[in-house]
């Protein structure tokens, strides 16, 4: 290398006329003479069309004739065919990485109408080029060798569905969760919007199929415990948290949890219900075993109960699994952490969640559940009578930049509607009342729903917030205004649902810290653009897809999970990855371990190696803007073929050329 | 150069100002090159360097630009939220306002030294920036003229 | 260069426009003086030793082994002595931060310096100078000439006036950096070797290295606050971190971090590292880098403007021992309007 930058540069200037467009404005034969005069070049040529056959042709020939190692394409913009210049000549046998463009026709020739001045013009935008030029060092791309892998993280429909695209395109998948089984809030829920489909029924297919493809692996109880690396080389540890039953042993038969003791609330059915420590989250669980839950379990250290491990006859119990930490690698990471609703404890209008029957809507959806703790028949928490009014309280603790959740959750609305729609199809003479602020209905077939919720089940939609709720004998006295007849109204309802808005999960908070994503001022994870890449973080190989971005619906979920399956498996396809290298360097005799660089990098970049001692750049992670370089305090960083020297000489030549 | 008793008439004390733009490749380089699809028109006098990114431009090449015989030096960048790299123009933004401040301190007239943000469709907005900043430099005298205070010597 | 030197070296140490620190700073060897002592005699020193200029006059072009010469060229004077020194000395030694970049004293070349005469002679609080007399070059008492020497236009460093051979930064260099002089000294003695032609005694990397104290794992900080604003400064952790003003990232190493374990922020007085022109851009661009870069997307330009007000004085900050040599200080103001 040192040989080839100390040999004479030979530099190669080729002006193009583009027909008229930089002929008309630029006078291309004094262009020509000025160059020759005042710059130290080996040849100076030009042609009507340089992008033409011809005219790469001249380029190529010039090269291999003169031995240039330098060249100049004095035309159009560069983002027009840089590529086309530098192909060319690397066909002639010169390094790509030599050839530069001096962009005289979108910044020169048609913008200014002075002949003279166009010219002089050109000639120094050229001078500066060659400065440029002559410094750039021959490089090649780099190239990162990718594990093809996939990580998800989060087994809700977004982790599921994404898994089984990448299992598959053909690539393995580790799929973890940090509960006993996959499934997520969908797995709660009774029917979804706008079709009714019952949610059971259209997801357990898809769980099943995660849990017979050969490609998946599914780690259920596990969660990510820290990740290192970069894109196409992730390294991941994940922790194995003990289940206590052995997955392959058990075989559902129940009878433990007849003689287990502890009684606590099961979380899969809001707290509505009570479960026991050995238990199964729902009957269609993935994996299809019970579990022991650690925290109130009487037989894990010390051993005070065993009553389960004595009943089990396929012997699948064992109080003494340890977690355990395995180390893994990924080419791609998704996240898919989900969400969590706004606890209806915050909100002090509607009673701080004390109430046994103001509910949330998740808690609504166990109740219409026929595997929920009614059966699915609608009965009051507090005394088990079917209800006669209900009334669903849309946007709770949402759109309320004072108190609450600012902004929209987008789908409360429908839910709203389809619980108004579906407690109507179970109490055929009862009432629902939906307050409403706006009812916004923006999928497919979303308004029409909610036009049938209205005009065919008779749902009563009043516009009004709902300002309090509070306790009248065995009812509750429900507080609002009708906007659009001016009038308080009150409503005394047997059951109250709070359509509350999502928020992120705590999964969401924790993975954000470990992988160091971005989040928004609400905590959700930062897409990398919010319009044109919704499924891509700001670090490259790391996804997101569904919730854990900002509430959605499923159709909305799934997309996401396919749209970043398949960008996760476009990193996959390859054994390498090819990164542009006009990357920045450390000159580690200057540089006095500052961590400034480290700072500002947007990437991550760049990280200090602790075995040797020094500043080090992260190449399959930098992106070559150049900040580094520009923040050093002791000046040793520089960016291949953009050195500050370089840039000064530009400067100079440009003014004084 | 001298001028004309008519361009001193019209308050032109300097014909020809020199000045350097520092463009980013991303958002403002493709304005530039929209304003170019787009045959608007501005004056020749501004010379440009492009740079990956704004938060390339280490401060001493303001400076430089300066003593090299520059009359003003203009950078553009993209809008806030916009950068290519993600957060290149706070930092540029940072630095930049900092180092005005310091070449006001040091005298020299702000209206030499701007930092603008230009979207990728905001060819009229360049064209107008560039063809202000010219208007401006022209009242004022060469930076390096004797009638200045300015002399190389010093 | 090829120099036999037989006998003790001939060390000479002459002044600018200094405060005299250096010479004390060599003092501050304290004992050690003793082994410098050995291997070198001082044929010229008027702040320790009784010498007058005419001496140094008085030698042959080319004794001296070593000259050093700490303080700006701020008078005709100080530019005169410099050269008796260049023209009588083999070697040359740009001594302290005057002798290296100007210092403190090249402070006064800010703009509009034909007023600092008027601000320090006329306008000055504690002045009372009802006629205006300001200094003159030349006067007549009682029928004797009496003379000045002027000063000059700007204060400079010592390379804008003779060729300059190494350079000592520091203000003043701290016993660390002398020990490494004496170090130079003491293998010329003994191998005749030297390091190249201008090159800086100190070290080549920056002061975050030598200071220990630990980086956190982010930097970002709101705003500068003075030390004694901390309620308590850790006393283990990077000072810039705690939003604590230090130039140390941009300041060469080589002296010991006296003042960072003294919980003090480097001022930057040994100058940036030799990929560096101007001391002060360099360390504006990393400061500013910094200025809440955790939380920068969150900011609009106001929001920054803001912050940016607390940077009190860019140019005294950042320029303090640098002004001199500094790129910032060639450009010049622009006519008032």
């Amino acid at each position: 290398m040192k040989k080839e930058m100390d040999e004479k540069k030979k530099v190669g200037v080729f002006v193009c006329h583009c027909g008229r467009n930089i002929a008309q404005t630029v006078d291309i034969e004094k262009l020509m003479e000025k160059v020759r005069e005042k710059y130290d070049v080996e040849l100076v040529e030009d042609n009507m069309y340089m992008c033409s056959d011809p005219g790469q042709n001249l380029l190529k020939e010039s090269i291999q004739a003169k031995n240039l190692n330098r060249v100049i394409v004095a035309a159009c913009s560069r983002d027009m065919h840089e590529p086309t210049f530098r192909s060319a000549a690397q066909e002639a046998g010169l390094n790509p990485y030599l050839v530069e463009i001096a962009n005289i026709r979108e910044q020169v020739s048609w913008v200014h109408d002075d002949k003279e001045k166009a010219t002089e013009k050109a000639s120094k935008i050229i001078g500066s080029t060659i400065e440029k030029v002559i410094r750039d060092e021959p490089l090649e791309p780099l190239k990162i060798p990718v594990v093809q892998r996939a990580l998800v993280i989060g087994g809700g429909i977004a982790g599921i569905q994404a898994a089984l695209d990448i299992a598959d395109a053909g690539y393995e998948v580790t799929l973890v969760e940090k509960s006993p089984t996959i499934g997520g809030h969908m797995a709660q829920l009774a029917e979804t919007f706008p079709t009714l489909d019952c949610s059971q029924c259209i997801l357990t297919p898809k769980m099943v199929a995660v849990s017979r493809h050969p490609k998946i692996n599914l780690l259920t109880t596990s969660e990510v415990v820290s990740v290192d690396g970069y894109v196409g080389n992730f390294k991941v540890q994940i922790r194995k948290n003990p289940r206590y039953v052995d997955v392959d042993k058990c075989n559902l038969c129940d009878d433990c949890t007849a003689v287990c003791p502890v009684v606590v609330h099961d979380e899969y059915n809001q707290s509505l219900s009570p479960r026991k420590a050995i238990y199964i989250p729902f009957p269609q669980a993935v994996p299809a075993s019970y579990v022991i839950d650690e925290e109130t379990c009487l037989g894990i250290d010390p051993l005070i109960c065993s009553k389960c491990k004595d009943v089990c006859l396929v012997e699948a119990i064992n109080f003494d699994m340890q977690p355990e930490i395995i180390e893994e690698e990924f080419g791609a990471i998704i996240v898919a952490t989900g969400y969590d609703t706004y606890p209806i404890e915050n909100i002090g209008e509607y009673g701080y969640g004390a109430h046994p029957d103001i509910i949330s809507g998740l808690d609504f959806e166990r109740l219409l559940s026929a595997n929920g703790p009614t059966q699915g028949v609608i009965r009051r928490p507090s005394d088990g009578k079917v209800p006669k009014t209900v009334v669903f309280v849309h946007c709770a603790g949402s759109r309320d930049p004072a108190k609450h959740l600012p902004y929209c959750s987008k789908i409360c609305c429908m839910y709203s509607t389809k619980h108004a729609l579906q407690y109507k199809h179970l109490v055929h003479d009862g009432t629902a009342i939906n307050f409403y602020i706006d009812v916004r209905t923006a999928g497919k077939d979303y308004e029409e729903f909610y036009k049938r919720a209205a005009e065919e089940e008779k749902v009563i939609y009043v516009r009004g917030k709902v300002s309090e709720i509070i306790e009248d004998g065995d009812q509750l006295l429900v507080k609002a205004v009708d906007t659009l007849l001016g009038e308080a109204v009150e409503v005394h309802a047997d059951l109250v649902v709070l359509a509350t808005g999502l928020v992120p999960s705590k999964g969401t908070q924790e993975i954000s810290h470990l992988l160091k994503l971005s989040c928004d001022s609400k905590g959700f994870l930062k897409e990398a653009h919010p319009k044109l890449k919704p499924v891509e973080s700001a670090l490259s190989g790391i996804f997101i897809a569904g919730t854990a971005s900002g509430p959605k619906d499923i159709p909305e979920t799934v997309s996401q999970a396919s749209g970043a399956a398949a960008k996760a498996a476009t990193i996959l396809a390859s054994e390498f990855l090819e990164r542009e290298p006009q990357i920045a360097q450390v000159d580690p005799t200057t540089c006095g371990l500052c961590h400034t660089c480290i700072n500002v990098c947007p990437y991550g970049a760049i990280y200090l190696d602790e075995g040797v001692g020094r500043i080090t750049v992260r190449e399959a992670l930098c992106e070559g803007c150049g900040s580094c370089a520009a923040a050093c305090p002791s000046g040793s960083i520089e960016l291949k073929n953009s050195t500050s020297e370089g840039i000064r000489a530009r400067i100079k030549a440009l003014l004084q050329g | 150069m001298s001028t004309s008793k008519q361009e001193q008439e019209s308050g032109i004390k300097n014909p020809n100002p020199k000045i350097v733009l520092f463009l980013c490749r991303w958002c403002s380089g493709k304005g530039a090159d929209l304003a170019g699809t787009s045959r608007l028109n501005y004056p020749p006098n501004v010379l440009p360097i492009m740079v990956n990114c704004t938060s390339r431009i280490d401060p001493r090449f303001i400076v430089e630009a300066f003593l090299d015989g520059a009359d003003g030096v203009l950078v553009t960048g993209c809008h806030f939220g916009d950068c290519h790299y993600k957060t290149g123009n706070y930092k540029a933004y940072r630095r930049l306002s900092l180092v005005a401040k310091l070449l006001k301190q040091v005298g020299v007239n702000p209206k030499r030294f701007r930092l603008t943000w230009i979207s990728a469709t905001e060819a009229t907005k360049f064209v107008k920036v560039t063809t202000e900043m010219v208007e401006d430099l022209k009242k004022l005298p060469p930076y390096w003229s004797d009638e200045n205070g300015g002399n190389s010597d010093e | 260069m090829e120099v036999i030197v037989m006998n003790k070296l001939k060390v000479a140490v002459a002044l600018g426009a200094t405060c005299a620190g250096c010479d004390v700073a060599i003092l501050d060897l304290n004992e050690k003086i003793l082994d410098v002592i050995e291997i070198v005699d001082f044929v010229f020193w008027p702040t320790a030793m009784d010498f007058k200029l005419d001496d140094l006059k008085a030698l042959k072009d080319g004794e001296v082994d070593v000259g050093l010469y700490h303080g700006a060229i701020g008078t005709e004077e100080d530019e005169e002595i410099a050269k008796i020194l260049r023209k009588k000395s083999k070697i040359v030694v740009a001594f302290g931060a005057c002798a290296n970049f100007g210092g403190i004293p090249s402070l006064t070349n800010m703009p509009y310096e034909s007023k600092m005469f008027d601000v320090v002679y006329k306008e000055s609080p504690s002045t009372s100078n009802p006629e205006g007399t300001l200094p003159q070059k030349e006067t007549e008492i009682e029928g004797t000439k009496l003379t000045l020497p002027g000063i000059r236009k700007r204060a400079d460093s010592l390379n804008s006036v003779i060729d300059v051979d190494y350079y000592v930064p520091g203000c003043p260099p701290m016993v660390p950096l002398i020990e490494q002089v004496v170090d130079v000294l003491r293998v010329f003695v003994e191998k005749g070797t030297l390091p190249p032609k201008g090159a800086v005694i100190a070290g080549q990397d920056t002061l975050c290295k030598e200071c220990g104290r630990t980086k956190p794992e982010t930097i970002s900080y709101k705003e500068f606050v003075s030390p004694q604003e901390v309620k308590e400064i850790d006393p283990d952790l990077c000072l810039l971190s705690q939003g604590i003003l230090c130039l140390g990232p941009a300041t060469r190493s080589g002296c010991g971090a006296l003042c960072t374990k003294m919980n003090v922020g480097c001022r930057g007085c040994l100058g940036p590292t030799d990929k560096v022109d101007d001391h002060g851009l360099k360390m504006i661009s990393a400061l500013t880098s910094l200025l809440e870069v955790e939380h920068e997307e969150e900011y609009t330009e106001e929001d920054f403007d803001k912050l940016l007000e607390k940077i009190p004085d860019p140019l005294g900050t950042f320029y303090r021992f640098t002004y001199g040599v500094s790129m910032i200080s060639k450009l010049h103001p622009d006519k008032e309007e």
